[in-house]
């Protein structure tokens, strides 16, 4: 059963081939024997899942239900469960069981799915290979001395074991795009304000937006669909209609403009993964699309630009963590500043101190013309670049990451290595653009990604440019050796 | 840029973080080198640049009307509190 995709898998429960309690205990199973490899999960939700598949086997039974019914699904666990611990890989959520659910978990709850679990990510998403959990690193399903990327390295190593059909994850600077290729799945990081962040744990508000993690471009079209949409609980929510993201999947590419991204194609790309990337251009321009190069020239300063925009709203958005309301409390604290810094200095892990520390000093006294403005002057100038090339192209297409998956430790030394890890990935994110990143071959052995970015509000057609290649190609169907 | 471990001590303390002895020479080197690294926006010329305010173009933050919509949950809500007292959250006395 779990070779197919989640369409395939939707359509099986609608004609009865099998029900929800069976699938969902066939991919509990495969969970609770992938785990001890994979550590892709931080809690595994048994009883509920059984529950809510029974639930929804009644529902199927009656004829009642929507495309979603009984389809089991993952939840990153940066997205609040009522009732279910919710610890975004962190020591200082350890013990959080969060009182209400983030409306995209009651959306996808609403649409019949069945969560079977919370996945591992790095520690407040703030990484690129998911070595920063408290829960300990998720392993990569191709090569298990491998990373499998991050921050959603759960969520997409889970899909990529054939462990659940689909991962909901977050993406600040590539932590949907990243793991996906890494791993060789489909991930969607959809435009700033699409979906809904009440209820997902903030890391950078300006950057942060929540996707899905499938096998397929059709699986993430139905899964979006069910997740997006105006929310007057977030600020930042678009009130802008959903589109029926598969209703447009076969739309032809004759005629389409890619507009090909000369900074994308630079020295540090992997020769092997850009010829990958040559190969999937080639099959774009055999279905009738046309190449046309373009250039951003702002964009090499995109990782600067995020190193200083993310910590800053990060030491904003985390000092909310004080030990006294809720999560993680240092041992016999002397006084008030004692309790808030051991709570702080024991409850955060090393990586995310630093960014604390990071956006504390680029938004002190003296300091924040000098960053914090700077910075958010070269984000208007990247974003005003992508505008220009959109009024010359539909998508821009390159690679997703420089190289494929990397060993664990390899980078954990050095944080400004493992941070170009995100340089295709970051400009999407300061210019709030949705993108997608979808297997296009193999170099080594190992997954490469192809990274498609549309205008504001262009899922559709990102999803229609990758569905047609995954029409034409199968490389979004192989399964990693022993997990088949 | 090199940072110095007073320097370190001090935004640590902006940001209520305890580091121990072995955690400050780390963050001294690395934070330095983060500071280099983003200092390369300096050469961006951004004059006559308004900074980003919003991720859309267009778009600013919406305000909600100014009402009450929460009901009472503090006893759903202390669940997860470290230490409550008669529905109060307990923390280290503050004034002598």
């Amino acid at each position: 059963m779990h070779r197919r995709t989640l369409a395939e898998l939707a359509a099986g429960l609608r004609k009865k081939e099998f029900s929800s309690v069976e699938l969902t205990r066939h991919y509990l199973e495969r969970i609770e024997r992938g785990q001890p490899a994979l550590n892709a999960f931080v809690t595994i939700t048994r009883e509920q899942a059984l529950a809510a598949a029974e639930a929804a086997d009644r529902e199927l039974a009656a004829g009642r239900g929507g495309p979603l019914t009984g389809v089991p699904i993952v939840h990153k666990d940066i997205f609040c469960t009522q009732g279910v611990l919710t610890t975004c890989a962190s020591r200082m959520l350890s013990n959080f069981v969060s009182p209400y659910d983030a409306t995209i978990v009651a959306k996808l709850k609403a649409a019949g799915t069945v969560m079977l679990g919370k996945a591992n990510m790095d520690e407040f998403a703030m990484g690129s290979s998911n070595e920063t959990s408290w829960y300990g690193p998720v392993r990569n399903p191709w090569n298990p001395e491998l990373v499998p990327g991050g921050s959603s390295g759960g969520s997409a190593a889970a899909v990529a074991a054939r462990l659940a059909p689909a991962a909901t994850a977050t993406d600040t600077g590539g932590s949907i795009r990243q793991p996906a290729a890494l791993c060789g799945v489909t991930g969607i990081k959809p435009t700033y304000g699409r979906v809904s962040r009440y209820g997902m744990i903030a890391f950078a508000s300006s950057l942060d937006q929540g996707g899905v993690i499938t096998v397929s471009a059709e699986d993430a079209a139905l899964v979006l669909g069910a997740m997006a949409g105006f929310d007057p609980q977030d600020s930042t929510s678009v009130d802008t209609p959903v589109p029926d993201y598969t209703a447009t999947l076969n739309d032809s590419v004759e005629g389409l403009k890619i507009g090909l991204l000369k900074e994308f194609f630079d020295k540090g790309l992997d020769p092997e993964n850009e010829q990958r990337v040559r190969e999937a251009l080639a099959v774009y321009e055999r279905l009738g699309a046309r190449l046309q190069e373009v250039s951003l020239p702002n964009l090499p300063l995109s990782v600067p630009t995020y190193y200083v925009v993310a910590p800053a709203e990060c030491s904003s958005n985390l000092a909310r963590y004080d030990g006294v309301r809720f999560g993680y409390r240092c041992e016999n604290p002397r006084d008030l500043m004692d309790l808030y810094k051991r709570t702080r200095g024991e409850g955060f892990g090393a990586e995310v101190k630093r960014r604390i520390m990071t956006g504390t000093y680029v938004l002190s006294a003296g300091y924040y013309d000098a960053y914090y403005l700077k910075a958010q002057k070269v984000r208007q100038l990247i974003a005003r670049d992508f505008e220009r090339a959109f009024q010359e192209v539909d998508v821009l297409i390159g690679p997703t990451t420089p190289t494929p998956a990397f060993a664990l430790g390899a980078k954990t030394s050095d944080p400004i290595t493992m941070y170009l890890n995100d340089i295709y990935t970051i400009g999407a994110n300061l210019a709030g653009l949705p993108a997608i990143s979808i297997p296009c071959g193999f170099v080594r052995g190992l997954p490469v990604g192809l990274q498609i970015v549309g205008r504001h509000f262009a899922e559709a057609k990102i999803l229609n440019v990758a569905h047609v290649y995954q029409r034409e190609t199968d490389w979004h169907l192989r399964v990693p050796p022993g997990w088949a | 840029m090199s940072l110095t471990r007073e320097q370190i001590e001090s935004i640590a303390h902006l940001a209520r973080l305890e580091l121990n002895v072995t955690e400050i020479p780390v963050y001294q080197e690395s934070l330095s080198r983060i500071l280099d690294f983003v200092g390369e926006l300096e050469r961006a010329d951004t004059s006559g640049i308004e900074p980003m305010s919003h991720p859309l173009p267009g778009l600013s933050q919406r305000l909600r009307p100014d009402v009450v919509t929460e009901e009472d949950r503090r006893e759903l809500y202390q669940a997860n509190a470290p230490r409550v007292e008669a529905g109060l959250y307990i923390v280290p006395k503050v004034i002598e």
